[in-house]
């Protein structure tokens, strides 16, 4: 009996070894562990043994059926990590094959420019504020300090919608300045990004139809170091840390004194070429503090408050942003040019 | 403004490079925009002396000349042009010089004689005769040049001998030789045969192109030699006998001189952008004022003076009313007679030409060169034709004639000043002279006018003709009311420098208008506190006595040029610009905080933007302005009411001249645009504004409108309709309906859309706009055959229809049942009928309700059709039985049979 346990080990467990299916393997769990399974038989045997053997031969049995079970189990995982590994194989992708495509559509360059800028003032507190564009001559002139006789209000630099000048298209963001002052409390920190018009015909730097962003600060104390200081962070921010301005005296009817930024020209980094036009630099943006007419106009007294103001032309901004050569592309809505950014 | 870095120097030394100047010139105010080397394409070409001139052995119109180059050697040039003469100084190119145009010229040889370089024509060195007037040539026709242009039929035979009869007075003559008589003319010996025996003569001639040996057609009447005018001849038939030739040069110089030292294009002319409220810097002297001060050196200007002493009173000669003085703050004139009109000298028209202004005799050259220099326009009236010796400046008569210098006519109104003698207008102020006053070449006695007008008047009678001048763009910007005697005593001063006339003792002023000289009062603490800077006192006295202010204590007297300085914040500006802009520090605001951010609306303009983007539209930026005739392409009736748009008056084309009030045209054209560009698949969006007529103040009502737009193989009214119920469920837009309309219920608003196919969004019973396919028609008037889907929704509707912020609502805690039905209607009965009608039949139980099929075919009648949905039904307080949800569904059919006549299928 202990040798046809012995044979019934040692012949199992080389089948179970061989057994390629969980099919095969069950079937060899009957045929040996199963009611009339071969070990079974054997042990159906074990009352024809006289009480000594019993025990020891009872204990060799449950050893082998232990040894037999466990193989069984070791069989199937052994079986199951092989199907497992096959079904991976088998469901394996080609990962070069494009994926399904999500289509998202694409912001407008120009506004994701000013979303950067908008980003940037909200970020020191500043307002932002929206305005008509089909405005009133005197607040986009006489409010601004630019008198009857200013030759941008001549009709061939402005357009206008009736005979005495009196209603046009806001040639600049700047009305909203004096809107910001009729209606707001002090102090003041605004932005008014917007549509601006002025009779250029279309070319590769000019439209009819333009944006400007417009800042203003009204505050106590507030000094033409403070201009510098707060649009060379903007600009720090928009270009990149490092980039290298200078401010140099100009004239705006509505700023005293006036100045403009200009940014080191970012394809020659001061040297001169053509982009620059040999300058070394590129004009940015127009700026100074608000003229004391102008804050008088408003009812603000100029000698307890003082202020500054800039105005930002923004496609020039995101075209150099996105190194868009032609304005005109801006306005064309070629998807080929928007789906870019 | 252009300056000639030479002019300037003449006031101020400065010695910086181009480079260096500019920056320096640009951060002190005065932006420059560029700057050009007149010289800069001529290299090596120097002065020459003809020593020599031999006919080229190989050819029957050049020469070979030896020239004293100033090298030691002479060298050797062939030339083809025959108006050169042995001793004439011309310009050399030598061997490897270059000439403007990017020429190069390097030795070589000219039908096989060597050539060492070239000589040179006015042209070739980028003058004209304005430049030298006296370098104007004037061809003989040469007959041994002569080809006729019929072979057969010869006006001159081939073999025309001395005395040959070419016509009438005119016979063929011998050139014997060839002398300057010394005032550009030449003097030669001609020589003929007549019946009786030789003949000849000598005669002066202005012919540069005459050499010994030569054949002329000499008018034995007249005693002149005959030009290709004189003959009626054509240029081709004497190819070399041309106007044009080398410049013979009537210079002090010698040979080996550089030609641009000769010539004036040694200089380096500086273009300067200046802004409006500085026209003191439209002018020499104050552009040197503010390059004195910029580079810390002396400014040397100079007192005009006049001898005078012309024969005459001035003021029996000339009279001067101003009616209408108003206009005319001051009028200041003096006299010149016996004036001599020529070219005035070659400094004069250098500097002009420099400056960009064509030299033209040597008065208008006054004026012109006093304006420059002074930034005072001038005129100059021949005083023959100022009747009764008076001038009158007055506003002009309604419809008065003037015929300007330009030779144009002009009808003109009571806007206008016009300077006038007893009898008629002679001059428009302070734009341009009047033809018949002109100054021409027997002008004798000369009236030069230097006035003050009122820039608006001046400005807007120049803008009414459509010409603005030089002189009316300064007038425009407000002149120095001082400046204008200076101005005539510096024209008189150059006409006695110049020999061009004797100027009459005294000077006409009329002074209308008093100036007194703004004085302010120096604050440097406001000052440094405006800046943020802290300049000490002192330093600003200088800055501001450098820009020639008077500074008495803490007085400060602004120059009568200055009259944009009018408060502290200008002087501000003046201590800024000198103590650098740059130098000022830079500093981060102090002060109260302000909170910044975003309002509601323009969160929501973020918001609708990021929703369309999601749903794959692109965003796009439309010009405000359309046609007009776009209300009639997109199908709108003539009647339509929101056809009444802001018109703009002067519009740049009838294509920008109205101001939308719908988005729908912009929107077409861009995605006709894709469209013809063959982009597929194009999904298009933009949050625009239309402008409304009937807004505050006259103004527009600027609403916003969301407009989606969109084509391709992918797009039907479902997929748009799809993106629009996304954006709404994004910004919680509640009880949203899409519905149909009968005809004209809506107007035109729905007149661009297929008919069949366009719905109106609500959102409870507000209408937030419509979309669907545009109409095929509309469509086709854009040139698209296919199908365009577009939306358009109130940005302010949207706004009102924005839900609330989300509250949490507890998950189910008890299982749904599902049930899904079938029922057959008929074809006219819609969805969203059978939805509305399922959700009213439900008794609580129903949470959703969704489509998943239409069936029309076989198994259902004609005219039919069975719609499937999935219900979802589910009670919050426990698990529902079977019988629970039959009941709810049995209620649903119900209700769908016995309001709709739908049965289950």
């Amino acid at each position: 009996m202990r040798e046809q346990l012995a044979n019934i080990r040692a012949q199992a467990l080389a089948a179970f070894e061989g057994a390629q299916t969980p099919a095969a393997l069950d079937e060899l769990r009957v045929k040996y562990l199963g009611k009339k399974g071969e070990l079974t038989v054997v042990l159906k045997q074990m009352g024809r043994l006289s009480p000594e053997e019993r025990p020891a031969m009872g204990q060799l049995a449950n050893e082998v059926r232990a040894a037999l079970e466990s193989a069984i189990e070791e069989g199937g995982r052994r079986l199951a990590a092989a199907a497992l590994e096959a079904r991976l194989k088998a469901e394996a992708v080609d990962v070069t094959i494009p994926g399904r495509a999500v289509k998202l559509g694409h912001q407008h360059p120009m506004y994701v420019a000013l979303d950067e800028i908008k980003e940037i003032f909200i970020g020191m507190g500043f307002t932002v504020l929206d305005g008509p564009e089909v405005e009133l001559a005197e607040l986009n002139f006489d409010r601004l300090n630019a008198e009857e006789g200013h030759p941008s209000r001549d009709w061939s630099d402005t357009f206008y919608f009736d005979e005495d000048s009196r209603v046009m298209l806001r040639s600049q963001t700047s009305p909203m300045q004096v809107r910001a002052m009729d209606s707001m409390p002090l102090p003041i920190r605004i932005i008014a990004p917007g549509r601006v018009y002025r009779k250029d015909e279309v070319d590769a730097t000019h439209s009819p139809m333009f944006h400007q962003v417009e800042g203003m600060v009204i505050d106590k104390g507030v000094t033409m170091a403070d201009l510098k200081g707060t649009l060379n962070t903007v600009v720090q921010k928009l270009y990149g840390e490092g980039t290298r301005t200078r401010f140099r005296p100009h004239h705006f009817p509505f700023t005293e004194p006036s100045c403009e930024m200009d940014v080191q020209c970012h394809k020659c980094g001061g040297v001169g070429c053509p982009t620059c036009k040999g300058e070394g630099w590129i004009e940015l943006l127009g700026a100074g503090m608000i003229h004391p007419r102008v804050l008088e106009m408003a009812g603000i007294d100029p000698d307890v408050w003082s202020g500054w103001a800039f105005g930002i032309g923004l496609e020039r901004t995101a075209m150099r942003r996105f190194k868009i050569a032609d304005l005109r592309l801006i306005f064309e809505n070629d998807v080929r040019f928007l789906e870019q950014f | 403004m252009n300056l000639s870095r030479k002019w300037l120097n003449e006031f101020v030394q400065v010695d910086a490079g181009d480079r260096d100047f500019a920056e320096a010139m640009t951060l002190s105010g005065s932006k420059v925009e560029g700057t050009t080397d007149l010289g800069a394409e001529i290299s090596n070409v120097v002065v020459g002396r003809i020593l020599s001139m031999e006919r080229h052995p190989n050819s029957d119109h050049m020469w070979v000349c030896q020239l004293d180059v100033g090298q030691g050697e002479p060298a050797q040039i062939v030339t083809g042009a025959w108006n050169i003469h042995e001793g004439d100084l011309v310009p050399v190119a030598l061997h490897k010089s270059t000439l403007p145009g990017g020429k190069k010229i390097e030795k070589g040889k000219l039908r096989g004689v060597l050539s060492n370089g070239m000589l040179c024509s006015l042209s070739e060195l980028g003058l004209d005769e304005r430049d030298f007037p006296y370098a104007v040539i004037t061809a003989a026709a040469l007959l041994n040049d002569y080809h006729p242009i019929d072979p057969d039929k010869p006006s001159v035979p081939a073999d025309v001998q001395p005395g040959h009869k070419i016509y009438g007075p005119v016979l063929a003559a011998k050139v014997e030789n060839v002398k300057s008589a010394g005032d550009g003319r030449w003097t030669c010996c001609l020589t003929y045969a007549e019946k009786d025996g030789p003949s000849g003569a000598v005669v002066t001639t202005p012919c540069q192109n005459l050499h010994a040996g030569d054949l002329v057609a000499f008018n034995t009447k007249s005693g002149t030699v005959c030009t290709l005018a004189d003959l009626r001849a054509e240029q081709r038939e004497f190819p070399h006998c041309i106007a044009d030739g080398i410049f013979v040069l009537q210079e002090n110089c010698a040979p080996g001189d550089d030609i641009k030292a000769i010539t004036g294009l040694d200089d380096h002319v500086v273009e300067f952008e200046i802004t409006p409220n500085r026209p003191d810097c439209l002018s020499v002297i104050g552009l040197a004022r503010e390059a004195a001060a910029t580079f810390d050196r002396p400014l040397a200007l100079h007192d005009p003076v006049v001898r005078g002493g012309a024969e005459g009173v001035l003021t029996d000669l000339l009279d001067v009313e101003t009616p209408a003085g108003d206009l005319c703050p001051r009028y200041t004139a003096r006299m010149v007679r016996n004036v001599k009109i020529a070219p005035s000298p070659k400094w004069m028209r250098e500097r002009l030409r420099a400056m960009g202004v064509r030299p033209i005799n040597n008065i208008v050259d006054i004026t012109n060169y006093v304006m420059l220099e002074y930034g005072q326009p001038m005129h100059a009236f021949d005083y023959r034709y100022v009747k009764g010796g008076k001038i009158i400046v007055r506003r002009a008569a309604e419809g008065e004639e003037l015929t300007t210098l330009d030779g144009k006519v002009h009808k003109l109104t009571a806007n206008h000043l016009v300077i006038a003698d007893d009898t008629r207008a002679v001059g428009l102020a302070g734009i341009m002279g009047g033809l018949n006053s002109e100054i021409v070449s027997d002008t004798a006695d000369v009236v030069f006018e230097s006035a003050n007008f009122d820039g608006t008047c001046i400005r807007k009678g120049a803008l009414a003709l459509g010409m603005r001048t030089e002189a009316s763009a300064k007038f425009e910007k407000g002149l120095d009311i001082l400046n204008t005697l200076p101005a005539v005593n510096r024209a008189c001063e150059l006409v006695e420098l110049l020999g061009a006339g004797e100027v009459v003792d005294g000077v006409i002023d009329i002074l209308n208008y008093v100036p007194q000289p703004t004085v302010l009062t120096l604050e440097p603490d406001k000052i440094n506190a405006l800046l943020g800077t802290d300049v000490p006192a002192d330093e600003m006295v200088r800055i501001l006595r450098k820009l020639d202010f008077q500074v008495e204590g803490d007085q400060v007297t602004v120059p009568s040029w200055r009259g944009d300085v009018k408060r502290m914040a200008d002087l501000a500006e003046e201590v800024a610009r000198f103590y650098g802009y740059n130098n000022i520090p830079t500093t981060l605001m102090v002060g109260q905080t302000t909170q910044g951010g975003y309002s509601e609306k323009q969160k929501l303009e973020n918001k609708l933007g990021a929703l369309c983007r999601t749903c794959g539209y692109d965003e796009i930026i439309t010009y405000s302005f359309i046609s007009p005739t776009a209300y009639d392409k997109i199908g709108w009736p003539a009647d339509e009411p929101a056809r009444k748009s802001f018109k703009i008056l002067n519009p740049l084309g009838e294509d920008t001249s109205i101001m939308r009030t719908t988005t729908l045209p912009s929107m077409l054209e861009i995605l006709v645009r894709n469209w013809n560009y063959r982009n597929k698949n194009v999904k298009l969006y933009e949050l625009g504004r239309i402008y409304l007529p009937g807004g505050e103040r006259g103004l527009a009502n600027e609403a916003k409108v969301l407009t989606l737009g969109a084509y391709g193989d992918d797009m039907d009214f479902f997929a748009l309709k799809g993106a629009v119920e996304t954006v709404l469920r994004g910004i919680r837009a509640e009880d949203v309906r899409f519905e149909t309309a009968p005809a004209g219920t809506w107007g035109s608003a729905v007149a661009p859309y297929h008919p069949g196919r366009v719905a109106a969004v609500f959102s409870g019973t507000d209408c937030l706009g419509f979309l669907g396919q545009i109409h095929p028609s509309v469509a086709k008037n854009y040139g698209v055959d296919g199908e365009l889907y577009c939306a358009e929704l109130s940005f302010d509707e949207l706004m009102n229809a924005k839900g609330a912020d989300p509250e949490y609502v507890p998950l189910p805690k008890f299982p749904a049942v599902a049930r899904d039905i079938a029922v057959v209607c008929g074809e006219a009965v819609t969805v969203g009928e059978l939805e509305s009608c399922i959700r009213r039949g439900a008794k609580g139980l129903l949470k959703e309700v969704a489509l998943f099929d239409i069936y029309r075919g076989p198994g259902i009648a004609p005219g039919k059709k069975s719609v499937a949905f999935s219900l979802v039904l589910r009670s919050d307080e426990r698990s529902l039985t079977a019988e629970e949800a039959d009941a709810d569904v049995k209620s649903i059919l119900d209700t769908l049979h016995a309001e709709l006549g739908a049965v289950l299928r």
